[in-house]
């Protein structure tokens, strides 16, 4: 497990973002901010995904979509809302089609504020999405154990 | 013939930042027919316009999408400007030319990067986000955001760039060009990435007519069309040729954009050049009463704005039509008899911003 205590891979859906996040978390693992150099991958499967990112908020149409990818990940997972839409639902919480922040449909662990969200908070926030990664593995680890 | 089966493509794909859905009728690896379903970001954000007054509404269609969100606030500031009778200061058209042709950079250089992601050219996807944050970083010295500016105003603009900014800039974009060249001779040259993009995906030009095509996807399939011409902001003191091509496939969809990256370059420098010192925006007073019409070209191609104002602050109606939504029924053209391993490559050749189509 240590390589992904150092190196989690990450999965990256819009939910209902403006795509001002979005390509920030790209620039993530692009040159200048690179996060791809310490291993952290930007992947495109949910089931090799330790830690989701999701960026708007949720409305009707992808509430189903989100918590499928949720749940197709496999345990211990952390999710990270990025971008004060995924929080709260931002300026446009007020807006018929949107419910709320990614909260509203599965657990949420660490967020990210900013609209749009820097690469630097964002960055900041998967560092500690791998800390809450680690406790979650142990705690895991010792369920089993206990089993 | 062989058998038939329906594919789902997206709405959560590796390749696509963000969520579209198509379902993809195959025969073997041919694809017969593509059938998109949007709507996994709607958000309703014109309804808005009945909670949030005309003047914080340009923070809103800011908001339409993040990659091209200073035309979209320059484009809802010129439609309430219309109905206004609003005089904008010179100074002020030229700044927004400018930050419009630096959103068109940035904006093109990132699609250049997520092509070469689509056919699996890791390296030039980095080469190419590299360049782009040079931009990004002007945009940042300049306005204070890195993707969300906020600088417009009904009127004008919140922020001025001194002229020792400007000259600064040219002379960094003057040092880009040639990297950018490098970079971009890539695309135009390789042999490998040629044979992915050449004859690829054809739009003809009747075929980009007929289905209502807009920007890039349509100068790529040899018609003239560029709304800049209509000489909004300062456009009317530069000078430029639309750039085209004849080639009608995906290469030269690439070919267009390259040009217009040197382009924007061009039209930087003409505006630093010309740019007058006047004030950088007039007090408005008032509220807004009647409607207007207002087309801005968009990396992506044409944006259409209507605003129907009632004398009140709060808006009648706010409408856009953004130029992924008029390309989508030409995306639909290029993947019929397309293989399954371009579809990829194709949905990204019209640069889909789909937060742009949905709102």
């Amino acid at each position: 497990m240590s390589t992904i205590h150092k190196s989690p891979w990450l999965l990256h859906y819009d939910g209902s973002s403006c795509n001002g996040c979005d390509i920030e978390v790209l620039a993530c693992t692009t040159p200048v901010y690179d996060v791809e150099r310490f291993g952290v991958i930007n992947t495109g499967n949910p089931m090799h995904a330790d830690i989701f990112l999701i960026t708007g908020g949720i409305n009707s149409q992808n509430e189903a979509v989100v918590k499928q990818i949720y749940e197709q990940m496999p345990q211990p997972k952390v999710v990270i809302a990025v971008g004060t839409c995924a929080c709260t639902g931002g300026i446009f919480k007020e807006c018929y089609n949107i419910k709320g922040g990614a909260d509203t449909v599965i657990p949420v662990d660490i967020y990210v504020p900013g609209c749009a969200a820097r690469p630097e908070s964002i960055i900041d926030g998967v560092v500690k999405g791998i800390a809450l990664f680690k406790e979650k593995a142990a705690a895991l680890k010792a369920s089993e154990n206990a089993n | 013939m062989g058998k038939r089966s329906i594919v789902p493509y997206g709405p959560q794909h590796p390749v696509l930042p963000e969520p579209i859905h198509l379902d993809l009728v195959l025969e073997d690896e041919k694809v017969l027919a593509a059938i998109p379903s949007i709507g996994f970001i709607h958000r309703g954000l014109e309804s808005l316009t009945s909670k949030k007054d005309f003047n914080e509404m340009v923070y809103v269609a800011e908001r339409i999408c993040g990659i091209c969100s200073f035309m979209h606030g320059m484009g809802y500031c010129m439609a309430v400007e219309d109905i206004m009778n609003v005089e904008v200061p010179r100074r002020a058209d030229y700044l927004r030319t400018i930050w419009a042709e630096m959103s068109r950079l940035h904006s093109h250089l990132l699609w250049l990067g997520l092509l070469a992601d689509g056919f699996g050219f890791e390296s030039l996807f980095m080469h190419s986000w590299r360049l782009r944050e040079n931009i990004l970083d002007m945009f940042e010295a300049s306005t204070g955001g890195r993707v969300i500016f906020s600088v417009n105003t009904i009127g004008g603009v919140l922020k001025d760039m001194p002229n020792d900014m400007l000259k600064e800039f040219v002379k960094k974009l003057d040092e880009m060009e040639k990297e950018i060249r490098e970079t971009t001779s890539i695309f135009l040259n390789d042999y490998t990435v040629k044979s992915r993009l050449v004859d690829v995906g054809i739009l003809t030009g009747e075929d980009a007519i007929r289905r209502g095509a807009v920007g890039p996807m349509m100068r790529a399939s040899g018609i003239n069309v560029d709304m800049r011409k209509n000489g909004y902001a300062a456009y009317n003191d530069i000078d430029f040729d639309v750039i085209t091509s004849n080639n009608c496939d995906s290469y030269a969809r690439c070919e267009v954009r390259i040009g217009e990256i040197f382009q924007s370059i061009d039209i930087i420098r003409q505006c630093v050049a010309k740019i007058p010192d006047t004030e950088i925006n007039t007090k408005v007073t008032g509220m807004p009463n009647g409607e207007s019409i207002i087309r801005v070209e968009q990396p992506r191609g044409e944006a259409f704005y209507h605003v129907r104002a009632n004398g009140t602050k709060f808006l009648d109606r706010f409408r856009v039509r953004t130029p992924t939504f008029a390309n989508i029924p030409a995306l639909t053209q290029t993947l019929q008899g397309c293989q399954y391993g371009d579809v990829p490559l194709l949905v990204l050749t019209i640069d889909p911003c789909i937060s742009c189509t949905e709102r």
